[in-house]
């Protein structure tokens, strides 16, 4: 897969269903959210599957990546692209 | 210097939820300091301990932080201490990265961050022995060997856990002179946080690390517990214990600080003559005390719970829960831990917002938390509640219970009403950092628990206490001079300072209801709230013990007072302008006097405009 979506077809975490499992492609931008992202382990290739989503608008998400798990906003999930 | 009066600096830094401060607690048991940096809020915590061969150790414990690009204010402290960049702090002269052997890759990461600050440094894997049942394994001597650093285990829950951190930290050297404050160091780009965590991914391959299977149990416990209907359901049971327990099993201790307090004001009143020193002493300094340490078993049990679920690593999965319904009004979940430790009492509660990372959204949680009904409005309830509620029972509730229910709930509802005025003005910015780790589930240290209540009992004490006894003293002052004139028929206070003021406040307070009575006790009843009922009971000259005159007081009142006056005092006291121990706390916490003034006036506006809406309200209806 070497050919980069168009930016709006990119498909985010925020795409995913409880229980889904996925691979990071990258994380968008590089302001200190994104950059804590990458420190808390979003970096590309990591797996990552999605614990719960609150009800009612999956917000905020919980998220499985590396060996940890992070509550995440929406906003700040949408920033991670996923494979 | 010879190595049995030398001390060497050494600073805890790990990730959050790494078990760091218990670790810290293993060393240094009550052998603690707390204490804030100077002109932040950030809680410093050292603790010395001395190793058996004579050499002596200061510990810092560092907030935790998962990088060294700060992103809150606790996380830009670590860097700097580590830096040596924070005035009148030495540089500490050895770091102890604490990594939690039950995920070691983001630990990792971080220790190959901070070996670039040049200081020697030992890493601790922590929770080994959990690690290990749960298939952990990795060969120390390739890492430690790879990173330049000695790499050991330790069960910080354990005693004798931490023995071979001991004799890991003898073996240093004592260093000729104090380290030195770095400038060569640069901020980690964007780019090196991706290399470090490669470069660790290859060191634990390198090192044969094999991770723990994560235990079936929490995943179930997470589905349930974060489930939101479950969850949400799961979570207000255990609210509602938790206020069961708080109020029921504080009681008795209560009754007995209370008796113990006037038992020593009676014998200071038979030991002493009758004068100013005298009434000092048992009307001022010891009600005064009294006033505040009979809250310490409701503040001690919240915190116990408090304590527990957080070590539990429940709490952040609360925040998680309610993130949506905080957020809603501007506030960020993590503000939930603050405003429940605010129904105890707001003091402990604007001091844990502390681990609020945006400042914005700390201010709003530290302006609305008087909001939560803190335990001192309980004894003005209870006597307004008596004298005008009737017993009586609707469907299952009892009239009573059910409407000092709505009084907690009014509180909550304004509180969210508040932030979100708040989130109106200050611009509709919804991009707040949740950001939180979930740990997974353990079950709570009883040896944290102790240390954890010990430093919270001991900072409540000392922050409210000296405000509270000093404010005492003060209205003890005004409440009892000048003397009444000869041949004065009114109680004693009518004539004082504060029957002065409360007179000439009383024309502010009639449109809502209230009496002069009312206006002095008003008074009185700033240092803390339920001095008011005390203070009433002096009004209308009533004597004998507490109960004696709540009893008798509820009668007067429900015979002097319209149902309205009462129903509007009630009204009042949801807002009621907090006490001064509050807005001297948050002077302290905000750094500087904007912030409490703008607390005294909406609190004031709000509880003066709900005082005169139930007045005229009830009025209308009632007659």
């Amino acid at each position: 897969m070497s050919a980069v979506a168009p930016f709006d077809d990119r498909r985010r975490l925020t795409d995913l269903a409880v229980g889904e499992r996925a691979r990071v492609e990258r994380v968008l931008d590089d302001d200190s959210i994104s950059r804590r992202l990458l420190e808390v382990g979003f970096i590309p290739g990591a797996s990552i599957e999605i614990v719960a989503s609150m009800w009612p608008a999956a917000d905020p998400l919980a998220i499985r990546v590396g060996g940890s798990t992070f509550a995440l906003r929406r906003h700040e999930a949408e920033r991670v692209v996923i494979a | 210097m010879s190595d049995a009066t030398a001390e060497l600096r050494v600073a805890f830094v790990g990730l959050p939820n790494c078990g760091k401060t218990a670790l810290f607690n293993r060393l240094t048991g009550s052998r603690q300091k707390v204490a804030n940096y100077p002109g932040v809020t950030v809680e410093r915590k050292e603790g010395v301990f001395a190793a058996s061969a004579g050499r002596r150790y200061r510990l810092l414990d560092l907030p935790g932080t998962y990088s060294l690009k700060p992103t809150t204010l606790d996380e830009a402290i670590t860097r700097d201490v580590a830096l040596g960049r924070v005035a009148n702090e030495p540089r500490p002269e050895t770091i102890v990265l604490v990594a939690d052997a039950t995920h070691l890759p983001l630990s990792l990461r971080l220790a190959l961050e901070v070996r670039r600050l040049g200081l020697p440094m030992v890493i601790v894997l922590n929770m080994s022995d959990v690690a290990r049942r749960r298939g952990f394994a990795i060969d120390r001597d390739v890492l430690s060997r790879e990173l330049g650093a000695p790499v050991i285990e330790t069960v910080a829950t354990r005693s004798g856990g931490a023995d071979a951190l001991i004799t890991e930290l003898e073996r240093l050297a004592m260093p000729e002179q104090p380290a030195a404050p770095t400038t060569a160091w640069q901020e980690p780009t964007a780019a090196e946080v991706t290399a470090t965590h490669a470069e660790a991914g290859r060191l634990l391959e390198l090192a044969g690390y094999r991770e723990p299977l994560r235990s079936r149990a929490v995943a179930v416990a997470d589905r349930i517990l974060m489930n939101p209907f479950a969850g949400m359901l799961i979570l207000a049971t255990l609210l509602f214990f938790v206020f069961q327990a708080v109020f029921s099993w504080a009681a008795w201790p209560m009754d007995l600080i209370d008796a113990g307090v006037a038992s020593l004001a009676d014998l200071v009143r038979g030991a002493l003559p009758d004068g100013p020193l005298r009434s000092l002493l048992a009307d001022g300094v010891i009600a005064g005390v009294g006033s505040v340490i009979v809250f310490l078993p409701q503040i001690v049990i919240l915190f116990a719970f408090i304590l527990a679920l957080e070590d539990s690593g429940y709490l952040p999965r609360a925040a998680y829960l309610l993130d949506r319904v905080m957020g809603s009004v501007g506030l960020s979940g993590r503000a939930f831990i603050p405003l429940l430790s605010s129904f105890a009492c707001a003091i402990p509660g604007i001091m844990a917002t502390r681990t609020i990372p945006q400042l914005r959204d700390r201010i709003v949680t530290i302006l609305v938390a008087p909001l939560m009904t803190c335990s001192a409005r309980l004894p003005v309830y209870a006597l307004l509640i008596a004298a005008f509620i009737p017993q009586r029972d609707i469907g299952v509730f009892n009239l009573q219970g059910l409407v000092l229910f709505m009084l907690y709930f009014a509180g909550v509802a304004s509180a969210l009403l508040v932030a979100w005025v708040a989130k109106l003005i200050a611009g509709g910015q919804s991009n707040h950092l949740l950001m939180l780790e979930l740990p997974d589930y353990q079950w709570p240290s009883l040896r944290n628990l102790a240390l954890g209540l010990w430093e919270k009992t001991r900072v409540f004490l000392a922050r409210a206490g000296g405000i509270i006894l000093a404010l005492m003293v003060l209205l003890w002052f005004l409440s009892t001079y000048p003397a009444p004139p000869a041949g004065a028929t009114g109680a004693a206070i009518e004539y004082s300072f504060a029957g002065q003021l409360g007179k000439a406040l009383a024309v502010i307070l009639a449109p809502i209801g209230f009496n002069w009575q009312i206006a002095i006790a008003l008074i009185p009843g700033l240092a803390a709230r339920e001095v008011a009922v005390g203070a009433l009971g002096t009004v209308y000259a009533l004597s004998g013990d507490e109960e004696a005159v709540t009893t008798a007081l509820s009668s007067v009142i429900a015979s002097e007072w319209g149902l309205a006056t009462g129903l509007s005092l009630l009204a009042w006291y949801v807002f009621a302008p907090q006490c001064l121990a509050t807005l001297a706390v948050v002077r302290r916490e905000t750094n500087g006097w904007r912030y409490p003034l703008l607390m005294l006036v909406y609190l004031f506006a709000l509880a003066y405009l709900a005082a005169f809406v139930t007045y005229r309200v009830t009025l209308a209806v009632a007659g």
